[in-house]
């Protein structure tokens, strides 16, 4: 696939201008600036790539700007993000030649003197251009499109965690079948996913009773849960932090309120998390041996953004 | 000469019907009630749709003034669950579309096809009352004590069970959208054959009016898309009633399948909504520029194609479900994109040259072609699974839409001051419609704008309080605004209405120098429309007629539009009367 989404570091708007400015940087005497020297070299590398014009814009996505978009926590939503700024970048350019003609022909050919404009209604060749280049934009859109949705979508077959998530009215159950560990919380309670950062974990997301949408904004991701569909997907969350989430697919009275966190601590945090939660999550069990249907187990109090 | 049999052929086809019998005419409300003409029926529908639209319009200044203090307590979560149902329950369902094909489309096609009226006269009445019943039954919801519809304007299935939304307010909006859906077929079969076998002689199909084409290819698509939602609701209604559990998962049915099959409807209606208003705006450039349509052909084209892709993205609306093939739905999304950049540039190369004349409806036609551009470019991220992922159920998929609705609202407008004064025979004052236009093109971008901002930011729509910890305040405030202008924009349309008809400024029976039938006959049209018919040679046979010197469009580049053309020098002067 494309570099454009294997970008090894995050780069910011400066890398995008050192590229535009690489014939200059070229003739400056080597050595002067060890970093910027490295990055005439990175650029070297890139060259061929330059030479193409359209390909050149799409492989200096890894430099574009934000757009107002989130970087990505996850791997996957990295690569949504790039994919993202792509598309941004060709609605720019895109937009701005439609827009630009639309003001061009709206201000020159105001009305100036009754003289009748020569009355022309067909160009077949400029039709014909203006059918085929959007056809191009398209399929390369859609290239690269296949290329980050097969990447979103791609499930490990060896996960480090598995999460069964269940949506119902109005909160989210996190089940970790294979530790034995159970967190639920309803609405404003806030319950707390923990995952390894670093690590590639497996949802399975399913609905008890209505449609509900499992969203985190920092993960540039967004899966319905639904009765009578069951939907896996990855998350590999690349930064340790508490990310909040929010049911986004409207789902009745107290949809927004129907909110959830997902923290992200390193492995071995994660493992010490896992036997706490077994341990107060046994104490629990045996404490409430006729539990009501819904158990509210909060996590407010263990932790604080 | 064609031109005098072709004068003659009409007259003779009246005389040998046998003589009507004439009653007195009636006047006011019986005639109102008792109206089969198109004229009518099609202002009934307009300000009917108008009507609901400021209704609408007022629930979404509510939604906005409970979001911009999140806190307030304005309104109670179940007030703003209902209200933002039965907000886009209104503007899709009553407004946009019956404004289009139930109100342009009656009023317009016959008169620009030079026909007496529609194909069927007493159905077009059946489909009038049926939409005005419907939309009654629909807003009485309100007044049930369970309160109206509240499971947005979607209604996915199985929040829109008995169980999940108990009470009559659901049940009269699911009868009320099974009236406008029949309300709305009945149209789509009186408009195609209307089409079809009403046009005047000499009007070929590519001599109709692009408006004209567009209405027969919506014509075309509410007959493939509305019978499905029609029958999803029967289901629905069926499955609350009954017991019929096609949606549910507990009696072995399939609550996805609600999804498909409403935006089987749905996207088509997208187009439904549209491409009326692709027509009106390709009504008005050519007027104000003194061009003819550029690519008339091309246009056709790109509508049909644009027609036939929009049966077959539906799945894009579902790409968060994990259960639709993503990369198909995807390309058939971005390809749409094509014929609508076709029509871009068509609209532009039509401007290109010309001597435009900056009129409101002209006006509006401009404000159309930006807030489109907006809203068509956000469409390709849409359209982009992964990306799609990001945005779903956010605001900026919420900013999209209106961005393309706000743009049909605009030329809904334009469509207005254009065709006022045909429609009453005298004019709206144009100095407060640019009043108007600004502030409508200045109210709906300043909407639209914070709301892709807050999408990006992970906003989710349908939500009625927000932590002011995200950061989503002060772009809601903005919105807010943005929505109060939108909204005095309004309030500027219902003062010109009253101040031009105070002082009513006669309109002749070309006020714009249009080009199409409709500009022939007299502000407004007689009982059954017209006493004659110019010679319809092209498809601008009022202006062929009104400028018979002007050097015709060369012949090589229209060769095929009229097989029986004239040698392009003197062809028009015997035209003249």
């Amino acid at each position: 696939m494309a570099p454009t989404f294997l970008c090894p570091q995050e780069t910011s708007i400066m890398c995008c201008m050192t590229h535009l400015n690489v014939e200059r940087l070229k003739e400056r005497p080597r050595g002067t600036n060890p970093s910027r020297d490295s990055v005439a070299r990175h650029l070297n590398h890139l060259r061929p790539a330059i030479l193409v014009p359209a390909l050149g814009l799409l492989l200096a996505a890894c430099s574009l700007p934000n757009y107002g978009g989130y970087k990505g926590a996850t791997t996957q939503g990295h690569d949504t993000h790039l994919l993202y700024a792509g598309l941004f970048t060709t609605a720019i350019v895109v937009g701005g030649i439609t827009l630009s003609l639309i003001l061009w022909s709206v201000f020159r050919y105001k009305k100036r003197s009754d003289a009748m404009p020569r009355q022309f209604q067909y160009h077949i060749p400029l039709e014909i251009t203006y059918t085929v280049i959007p056809i191009i934009i398209v399929l390369v859109v859609f290239f690269f499109t296949v290329g980050v949705e097969n990447k979103v979508d791609a499930v490990s077959s060896n996960p480090y965690v598995q999460v069964k998530v269940t949506a119902f009215q109005w909160g989210w159950n996190f089940d970790y079948p294979q530790l034995h560990v159970d967190v639920h919380g309803v609405t404003l309670q806030n319950p707390e996913m923990v995952l390894p950062t670093g690590k590639t974990a497996r949802i399975t997301l399913v609905s008890a009773d209505v449609v509900h949408g499992f969203y985190v904004r920092q993960f540039n991701f967004s899966r319905y849960a639904q009765p009578g569909v069951i939907n896996v997907f990855d998350l590999t969350i690349r930064h340790s932090a508490t990310y909040q989430g929010q049911c986004t697919q409207f789902c009745g009275l107290y949809h927004a309120e129907m909110l959830f966190r997902v923290k992200s601590v390193p492995p071995a945090q994660f493992q010490a998390w896992v036997h706490q939660q077994q341990a107060t999550g046994h104490d629990k069990a045996v404490a409430k041996q006729p539990s009501p249907i819904v158990k509210v187990r909060s996590t407010n109090s263990r932790t604080k953004i | 000469m064609t031109l005098i049999e072709e004068k003659a052929a009409a007259p003779a086809r009246v005389q040998s019907r046998p003589e009507p019998v004439h009653h007195a005419e009636p006047s006011g409300l019986v005639k109102w009630l008792t109206s089969t003409d198109h004229k009518v029926i099609g202002k009934s529908y307009m300000f009917t749709s108008l009507a609901l639209m400021i209704i609408g319009g007022a629930m979404a200044l509510l939604i906005r003034a409970q979001l911009a203090s999140p806190h307030s307590s304005l309104l109670s979560f179940q007030q703003y669950n209902e209200l933002f149902t039965m907000h886009g329950s209104i503007m899709i369902y009553l407004f946009v579309g019956p404004f289009a094909f139930g109100g342009l489309a009656n009023y317009v096609v016959p008169l620009q096809i030079g026909a007496p009226d529609m194909a069927f006269p007493r159905l077009n009445a059946l489909s009038y009352w049926l939409y005005l019943g419907g939309s009654i039954i629909m807003l009485l919801g309100f007044f049930t004590a369970s309160g109206a519809a509240d499971f947005g304007w979607v209604a996915y299935a199985p929040l829109s069970s008995a169980v999940n939304s108990p009470g009559a307010g659901p049940d009269a909006w699911i009868a009320a959208l099974i009236l406008t859906g029949f309300s709305a077929i009945f149209t789509g079969v009186n408009l195609v054959t209307t089409i079809f076998y009403l046009r005047a002689p000499g009007m070929t199909m590519f001599r109709m009016p692009i408006f004209v084409w567009n209405m027969l290819v919506t014509a075309i698509l509410i007959l493939i898309a509305f019978p499905v939602l029609t029958s999803a609701l029967v289901m629905l209604y069926a499955d609350r009633h009954f017991g019929m559990d096609i949606f549910s998962v507990k009696g072995g049915g399939v609550p996805v399948l609600w999804q498909n099959l409403f935006w089987f409807w749905g996207h088509p209606e997208v187009y439904i909504l549209a491409l009326p208003f692709f027509g009106v705006i390709t009504e008005i450039i050519p007027v104000f520029s003194k061009k003819p349509i550029f690519g008339y052909k091309g246009m056709v084209f790109a509508t049909l194609a644009i027609a036939a892709l929009s049966t077959g993205v539906w799945g894009h609306h579902m790409f968060t479900t994990g259960v639709v093939l993503l990369p198909f739905f995807s390309l058939l999304s971005l390809l749409i994109a094509v014929p609508t950049g076709i029509k871009f540039f068509n609209w532009i190369a039509t401007m290109w040259r010309g001597q435009i004349t900056f009129t409101t409806p002209m006006l509006c036609a401009i404000g159309f072609l930006i807030t489109f551009l907006i809203g068509g470019l956000t469409g390709m991220f849409l359209a982009s699974p992964p990306v799609d992922f990001q945005m779903h159920d956010t605001y900026f998929v919420v900013a999209h839409f209106h961005s393309v609705i706000f743009a049909l609202v605009i030329a809904a407008i334009g469509a207005l001051y254009f065709w006022w004064p045909k429609m009453f025979g005298w004019y709206l004052n144009d100095r407060i419609g640019k009043v108007q236009f600004w502030l409508l093109f200045v109210g709906v971008n300043a909407t639209v704008i914070p709301w892709y901002i807050l999408g990006l930011h992970g906003m989710p729509r349908r939500v009625a309080v927000y932590s002011t910890g995200m950061g989503w305040h002060a772009l809601n405030i903005a919105a807010t605004v943005g929505a109060d202008i939108t909204g005095v924009s309004f309030l500027v349309f219902l003062l010109n209405v009253y101040l031009s008809w105070d002082k009513k400024v006669p309109a002749p029976n070309n006020p714009w120098d249009g080009t199409t039938l409709e500009w022939f006959t007299s502000s407004p049209p007689p009982t059954h429309n017209f006493t004659r018919i110019p010679p319809i040679r092209s498809e601008r046979p009022v202006w062929d007629y009104n400028h018979p010197n002007a050097v015709a469009i060369p012949a090589h580049t229209n060769e095929n539009n009229d097989k029986h053309a004239s040698p392009p020098t003197g062809a028009d002067d015997d035209g003249g009367d």
